[in-house]
């Protein structure tokens, strides 16, 4: 497969009145065609930030796109003007964003919000959308499309509100979905019905995706692969099965250690990553993470390691080698239980 | 039905938990909010059932987990059981008193023995007082802690015991962490030297990494302190890791209630069950194999709840039954209590050969 998109050298930043937010400070990585990627992080990582850049959708002032490309279909959208790049955003590049509550117009009805798309992105009449809108709600499956179309978004729960999200987003057939927090607003039951849903329309349509979360857990059932960012860095880049059997950056091992685990029998003590993420004000020389890291050596403290292959599908932003740090030690239990 | 029984049972609960190391006894407890209309002339249309006769123990020195998704009446238990809404019905047994009855003199007494934490760290500090004030006041409210000075020194204490730099004590809200403001929450909760904590959604509002410093913190104060929690969350995973037992809420009303080993491992309301399948574990590998029970559906509305059992509109196992009684929140062996037909029924054709009529 192909790459569908290639971010390169991507740096954005926020020009406020105490100073520069480094929000994004140089990121790389590529997303093929089908394929699914989540960018993982906690709040003021960059995550968000780092995918708004890639369609420009980052308010200007006080935000900019300092430096990058953005390579999608042989095209950088960072050098597009504003007309054609709202050929794209919506229409090649969908997105779902974390709260229905408040990206849905609450004076319009579904119906409207979903079919001015179509009417604008792929010149449809009133009929040819209205059915169009149906059939997408009837796809992300919500009962009794026809009349629910002149419903408005407050007649629908918070469930149903992200469905109505996710018809809007598939309305165009994009190739891209960039999907920001999709679930964090909703309940375990809702959140796993919305990820097989998106997971069932994907193998059906093929688009790929980009999933943004703070939650491990989701990533685990659905990406292919997966981006660690702290700080405005991608720290650590790899296969989601690799990156959660043996992590190579410490931030990603902190963030596995410090989870209580639902199938885990009786766990100890979670281990927490001590302190704070730096000041984005002022960002370090240093290695971001090299306050909170177990593992820092006097090389971390004069250098950023950038991010490094490891080995053909993997890479990590640390001078450290962690191959033979085990994540949960459960050693112990394991011989008390063979006791037993 | 269980209602009934235990309502007629409360007195002598009651009296036992003198004895026991019962420290809460929550019997049949429900909470409604009136739905009015009208304007001038307000007359009662309907009521909210955010919380429907519930029943629990807690132990002294245990930690209770209330787990639910969002409106089920978890959040509105806590605050029932603390009085901080006036229950519509029911009795909160608190070290041998029932909170329902007392007076507001009295509660305010007692309100020195159990404490809250909030889940919003930025939205439960006042932004204009002093992280000093914040967590002397109670002290004051109270008379407690003696003179200013020796107030100050206790609130320094306090700040250290729950990590944070004493000297931090003339500083506003304003210039801390979510992590740090919450334990700034704890160390308010703490100044009194409660016995029993409601922790409402302690941890939703902080970062993946700050998250564990607070449950650490939680679990270190319970043990030097010998505090009983009950930790109310949606986050199965977190109320796995904290809880002794685990009570689920739907609808208003606790489902299921067991040993935190137990109902992991042997769920039995199709609700728990469900509600398990739907965590996802960080781990890609089980992530495949694992089946989901996806629920088909919403929560009914509180204000109109199904007949029969509440979860019928969504159970995949729904019987003919379901939709015409209540199931009884019923003991199936070593305390785990299940309100579901599927085990009502085996049981009691155990015992007499014959399915057992229910009655409403």
């Amino acid at each position: 497969m192909g790459n569908l998109i290639e971010v390169r050298n991507l740096q954005t930043q926020f020009f406020t009145q105490d100073g520069i937010v480094h929000a994004v400070n140089g990121i790389n990585y590529d997303v093929a065609e089908g394929e699914t990627v989540a960018i993982v992080g906690e709040s003021g990582s960059g995550k968000s930030v780092g995918v708004m850049s890639l369609i420009r959708l980052i308010p200007e002032p006080p935000g900019k796109i300092v430096n990058g490309e953005v390579n999608f279909d042989g095209q950088d959208l960072l050098q597009l003007n504003e007309e054609e790049l709202r050929q794209i955003r919506g229409n090649r590049i969908a997105m779902i964003f974390q709260d229905p509550m408040t990206s849905l117009n609450p004076v319009l009805t579904i119906g409207r919000q979903i079919t001015e798309a179509l009417e604008l992105h792929l010149n449809m009449n009133r009929e040819e959308s209205r059915a169009r809108a149906i059939e997408l709600l009837e796809l992300v499956g919500i009962p009794d499309a026809g009349a629910r179309l002149d419903d408005y978004p407050h007649q629908f729960s918070g469930g149903m509100r992200q469905r109505v999200m996710i018809a809007m987003g598939l309305s165009c057939n994009p190739q891209l979905l960039i999907a920001d927090e999709p679930t964090t607003a909703l309940d375990v039951t809702i959140q796993a019905q919305i990820v097989d849903l998106v997971t069932r329309l994907q193998s059906e349509l093929g688009m790929a995706i980009i999933w943004i979360t703070h939650d491990l857990g989701v990533v685990a059932g659905l990406a292919d692969r997966v981006l660690v960012m702290y700080a405005g860095f991608i720290v650590e880049e790899g296969p989601v099965d690799v990156i959660y059997g043996q992590p190579r950056h410490p931030y990603t091992l902190g963030l596995l250690r410090s989870i209580p685990r639902l199938d885990l029998g009786r766990q100890k003590r979670l281990i927490p990553i001590e302190g704070l993420p730096p000041d984005l004000l002022d960002p370090p020389q240093s290695c971001p993470f090299a306050p909170r890291c177990p593992f820092v050596i006097d090389k971390c403290l004069e250098e950023n390691p950038p991010l490094m292959s490891i080995d053909a599908v993997r890479k990590s932003a640390c001078w450290v080698d962690l191959s033979d740090v085990e994540i949960y030690d459960t050693s112990a239990d394991e011989q008390v239980e063979a006791v037993a | 039905m269980t209602t009934q029984n235990t309502e007629s049972a409360g007195v002598s609960t009651a009296q036992d938990s003198n004895q026991s190391d019962v420290l809460l006894n929550v019997q049949n407890l429900k909470m409604h909010f009136p739905i009015t209309r009208g304007i001038i002339l307000q007359r009662q249309v309907g009521s909210i059932k955010a919380v429907d006769g519930i029943t629990f123990e807690l132990m002294r020195g245990e930690t209770l987990g209330l787990v639910g998704e969002s409106g089920c009446g978890k959040s509105t238990t806590g605050r029932a059981i603390l009085q901080l809404y006036e229950p519509t019905a029911g009795e909160v047994i608190f070290e041998g008193q029932d909170l329902t009855e007392i007076n507001s003199g009295e509660l305010r007494r007692m309100r020195r023995r159990m404490q809250m934490i909030f889940q919003d760290p930025y939205a439960s500090l006042n932004p204009r007082m002093t992280v000093g004030s914040i967590v002397g006041e109670p002290l004051e409210v109270h008379k407690i802690g003696g003179s200013r000075r020796e107030q100050q020194q206790r609130v320094q204490e306090l700040l250290e015991i729950v990590g944070l730099n004493p000297y931090f004590i003339n500083r506003y809200p304003h210039e801390f962490s979510g992590g740090q403001r919450q334990r700034i929450g704890v160390a308010r909760a703490l100044a009194v030297n409660p016995s029993f904590i409601v922790c409402d959604e302690p941890i939703s509002a902080l970062d993946v990494s700050i998250q564990a410093q607070v449950i650490n913190l939680l679990e270190d104060l319970q043990s030097e302190m010998g505090l009983t929690y009950l930790f109310i969350a949606h986050d199965l995973s977190v109320v796995r890791h904290i809880s002794d037992r685990i009570a689920v809420m739907y609808l208003g009303k606790i489902v299921e209630l067991a040993d935190r080993e137990e109902l992991y491992e042997n769920p039995l309301h199709p609700y728990t069950q469900a509600l398990l399948s739907a965590v996802p574990i960080p781990d890609p590998e089980i992530e495949k194999k694992r089946q989901r029970i996806i629920l088909e559906g919403d929560v009914p509305s509180p204000a109109e709840p199904p007949t029969g059992c509440n979860f019928n509109t969504r159970c995949p196992q729904v019987m003919e039954i379901c939709h015409q009684y209540e199931p009884s929140f019923a003991d199936v062996g070593d305390g785990h209590r299940v309100a579901c037909f599927l085990y009502d029924e085996v049981e009691s054709l155990d015992e007499s050969g014959q399915p057992v009529s229910h009655t409403a």
